[in-house]
């Protein structure tokens, strides 16, 4: 199985990040990227459980170590 | 009263805080390894700034993890006293030692420059000898250093008198250009609830020598020792049998 972790910072904290890159898309003419935010991404294999603990268990990774829940929300697929 | 300084891989002012310990106020410092579960009979433990795990993942999110974190999370919760500078911080907000996060500079840059603070607490033990509202000189150097938190753990923060140290203009009014990094209220370091752990972005190991700039930093470590000196003689005194 695999597993794919999207991180993204948390809806009202400041972003200077995507803040930025959305003024360069702008400059480099693309006014309709609105609304820019950067995140994280992470893979992984997962071995030996099951469809059911790997989303469980992918979940307490992201709560106790991948994402930090003060300042950012995360989603993941798990794919066979 | 004995210190402790922790090494993590990639701490980078370790010796910085040993040094203004051991040679500058001649107290006992000793350094701890990010392995060792023993904090060696200290006072206080010192989580130095640098760059600890690379800032892998995010700043302090690995540290965090290291066994010696176990030791200063149990130390703390028994009320030993801890100060995280700098990195040292981002580990404590990431441990939820602290709350709050520290994220990336509001400019995107990494800021590396000498800061007015306002003293805004002298009711802790790392600030009871200085004066409340003076303003300080200290440096910072920092990329991720723009302090957030929720609004009800900010106004929590502001209504306990959590917030210790806030970034000021040299007359000590809290603007938006004296904040160098964007943090919300100003805010440069906070003190925790029971008010033993305090972290904060601003150097204090840095200021404690005036030829390398400035001496305010010293405040820190003489308050946070008083505290402690006095308090070993409250219950030296308190074991004395009564007539």
């Amino acid at each position: 199985m695999r597993a794919r972790v999207f991180i993204t910072p948390k809806k009202g904290v400041l972003d200077p990040q995507g803040k930025a890159v959305e003024q360069s898309l702008h400059t480099l003419g693309f006014p309709e990227a609105q609304d820019v935010h950067l995140g994280k991404y992470v893979e992984m294999s997962l071995v030996g459980i099951s469809p059911d603990e790997a989303r469980r268990r992918t979940d307490e990774m992201c709560r106790r170590l991948l994402a930090n829940g003060v300042i950012e929300d995360y989603r993941f697929e798990i794919e066979a | 009263m004995r210190w402790g300084v922790v090494t993590f891989p990639g701490s980078n002012d370790d010796h910085d805080a040993l040094h203004v310990l051991g040679h500058v106020l001649g107290e006992t410092a000793v350094p701890l390894w990010h392995k060792d579960r023993d904090l060696k009979g200290v006072d206080c433990v010192i989580l130095p700034g640098g760059f600890s795990y690379g800032d892998y993942l995010r700043c302090g999110a690995l540290a965090r993890f290291s066994p010696v974190m176990e030791s200063v999370r149990a130390f703390a919760d028994a009320g030993g006293f801890v100060i995280g500078i700098c990195n040292g911080f981002q580990v404590l907000c990431e441990a939820g030692l602290l709350p709050g996060a520290l994220i990336r500079n509001r400019g995107l840059r990494f800021v590396c420059t000498w800061v007015h603070l306002r003293l805004e607490e002298t009711e802790t033990p790392f600030t009871c000898r200085a004066t409340r509202g003076e303003v300080l000189s200290m440096p910072i150097k920092h990329g991720e250093g723009c302090y957030v938190a929720d609004p009800a753990t900010l106004d929590q923060l502001e209504r306990n008198h959590q917030v210790v140290l806030r970034y000021v203009d040299p007359s000590g009014r809290a603007t938006t250009e004296a904040n160098p990094n964007g943090a919300l209220n100003n805010i440069a370091g906070i003190i925790n609830e029971h008010r033993n752990v305090l972290g904060l972005m601003p150097h204090p190991e840095h200021a404690v020598e005036k030829f390398l700039g400035g001496e305010d930093g010293v405040k820190f470590f003489q308050s946070l020792r008083a505290a402690v000196t006095e308090g070993a003689s409250r219950r030296a005194a308190s074991l004395v049998p009564g007539p």
